[in-house]
């Protein structure tokens, strides 16, 4: 049995989501559709909706990511649940407690769901495996390994401004290597059917052997970007490089940073995205960053749209109750 | 029991006719109109286009207000809900297809009121059947029906609007 299974019950309901991995078309274009509906919540004076009232959602941040657990908040209070935000530093576990009895010990608070990012590769897979049944788990990023809402964001912004995927280039560029969202697009967009993925970067930011997830790949920026439809920029991670893989950020840039002149060689209506924070200057000009292209906010209000549908989906799956015909009027 | 098309037509031309001498009666000049996904908002477009209502259509889906989340789960096709005007002192109708227990128009009422607070709210339903769990009743129906609470009316759509009547076998 592989790790994703654990992400579907016996109905192949989503119960926790961990990754874009492993999940049929089907389930990825119906968080998608479920997104579209929740945004027009924005739309109302009291931005709620009482779904999810009486459940309880905790966020572990084992690592620090202001917007990604802002919109994890907003979209659970917008859902009308009680949020916890642990702060692991000053947690008990600091004072040596193990991972394991503080999960039970939420647990034991009657918490219904955990959203998870940690450094490490497989810990939310591996506390999924360890919780109570009637928990969902959602990684909000896990080491180099996954981030799959940040994926489905992207994917719901994608399809907003450019409709189906089978006819779209997408060209992803900068720190293949590092980027667990990396990872988590690429996956999601052969899933839904993108007509061609390109990475792009240099060799020792590319994970060997990238070829065999179906991408084409480019060292040569220019030459990648050719008829693009859709630019995803990826930060440089400096905090998980060890050993000198990169020159000097200048030269970087000169090498890979999207400028409005390297822009011009993608399609004219492409669109350009970053999962942010933006290193202006790095991976990405401002001219471009701030330019008409650009969808990088529009990503993060999508981001709260995209975690309502993903906790409704996951808090909504009844262990044992078959999903009955809805009752009429 | 089952009605045809041509059938339906009258009935929504008697519910029109209905529908605007109950506007008439409580001074609504001039009322946006609400459907309830998916069968409500079949309804509401042929009523809005008898009563030549100026301001667009309302659509509602009241997935996200259904009280029974947490026993059935998400509904897997939600649509998104779209009330193209401020709903703030205006009169409102509420149209839906068939009106049972009222669950549906509790959440309804509770959805709009999230985006405003309504002078008033009147409700219209292509079927008003048997089986009330909540104090709501229709201020305009088409048909009156009594029907046990196994048997289940369905209206089939969009574009010719039909309506059946199933007996569990």
């Amino acid at each position: 049995m592989t790790n994703e299974n654990i992400q579907l019950d016996r109905q192949g309901n989503l119960r926790h989501f961990l990754s874009t991995e492993g999940l049929s078309r089907q389930t990825l274009e119906e968080i998608l559709n479920l997104a579209e509906s929740f945004a027009s919540v924005k739309a109302q004076t009291v931005k709620k909706v009482p779904l999810l009232r009486g459940k309880t959602i905790v966020n572990l941040f084992f690592e620090n990511s202001t917007r990604t657990r802002t919109t994890f908040e907003l979209a659970a209070k917008r859902l009308s649940a009680d949020v916890l935000n642990v702060n692991i530093a000053t947690s008990a576990t600091a004072k040596g407690e193990s991972l394991l009895d503080m999960l039970h010990n939420l647990e034991a608070m009657h918490c219904d769901m955990f959203v998870v990012r940690h450094g490490e590769s497989g810990a939310a897979h591996f506390i999924a495996r360890h919780v109570a049944p009637h928990i969902g788990v959602i990684n909000a990023g896990d080491g180099r390994h996954a981030h799959p809402t940040q994926a489905m964001l992207d994917m719901f912004t994608i399809r907003r401004h450019k409709g189906g995927f089978p006819p779209l280039t997408v060209a992803i560029v900068g720190d293949i290597m590092h980027s667990r969202v990396a990872r988590s697009q690429i996956h999601a967009l052969s899933v839904l059917g993108a007509g061609e993925v390109r990475v792009i970067g240099p060799k020792t930011l590319l994970p060997p052997a990238i070829e065999k997830m179906g991408v084409r790949v480019f060292h040569e920026m220019e030459a990648g970007l050719e008829g693009a439809d859709v630019v995803i920029m990826l930060r440089l991670q400096r905090e998980r490089m060890q050993g000198a893989l990169l020159p000097s950020e200048q030269e970087y840039f000169q090498a890979y940073g999207l400028t409005p002149a390297k822009l011009r060689l993608a399609k004219p209506d492409a669109i350009v995205m970053h999962p942010g924070p933006i290193n202006r200057g790095v991976e990405i000009d401002s001219a471009v960053a701030d330019g008409p292209q650009s969808v990088i906010l529009e990503q993060v209000s999508n981001g709260i749209a995209v975690r309502m549908a993903v906790m409704a989906m996951v808090l909504g799956r009844h262990p044992g109750s078959e999903l009955t015909e809805q009752e009429e009027a | 029991m089952n009605r045809g098309p041509g059938e339906i037509e009258r009935i929504l031309d008697r519910m029109a006719e209905e529908l605007r001498r109950t506007l008439e009666e409580r001074g609504i000049v001039e009322p946006l109109m609400i459907g309830i996904h998916t069968g409500g908002v079949w309804v509401a477009e042929r009523l809005h286009r008898r009563l030549g209502l100026a301001s667009p259509l309302g659509q509602l889906d009241i997935s996200f207000y259904r009280d029974d989340f947490s026993r059935i789960g998400m509904h897997p096709q939600v649509k998104p809900s779209n009330l193209p005007f401020s709903v703030d002192e205006n009169s409102i109708v509420l149209v839906d297809d068939v009106l049972q227990s009222g669950r549906t128009v509790r959440a309804a009422l509770n959805e709009i009121f999230d985006y405003g607070r309504p002078a008033q709210v009147l409700l219209a339903v292509l079927v008003e059947r048997s089986g009330r769990e909540l104090p709501i009743q229709a201020d305009v129906a088409g048909l009156q029906m009594e029907l046990s609470p196994e048997e289940q009316v369905k209206l089939s759509g969009p574009d010719e609007l039909a309506l059946s009547i199933h007996s569990p076998q």
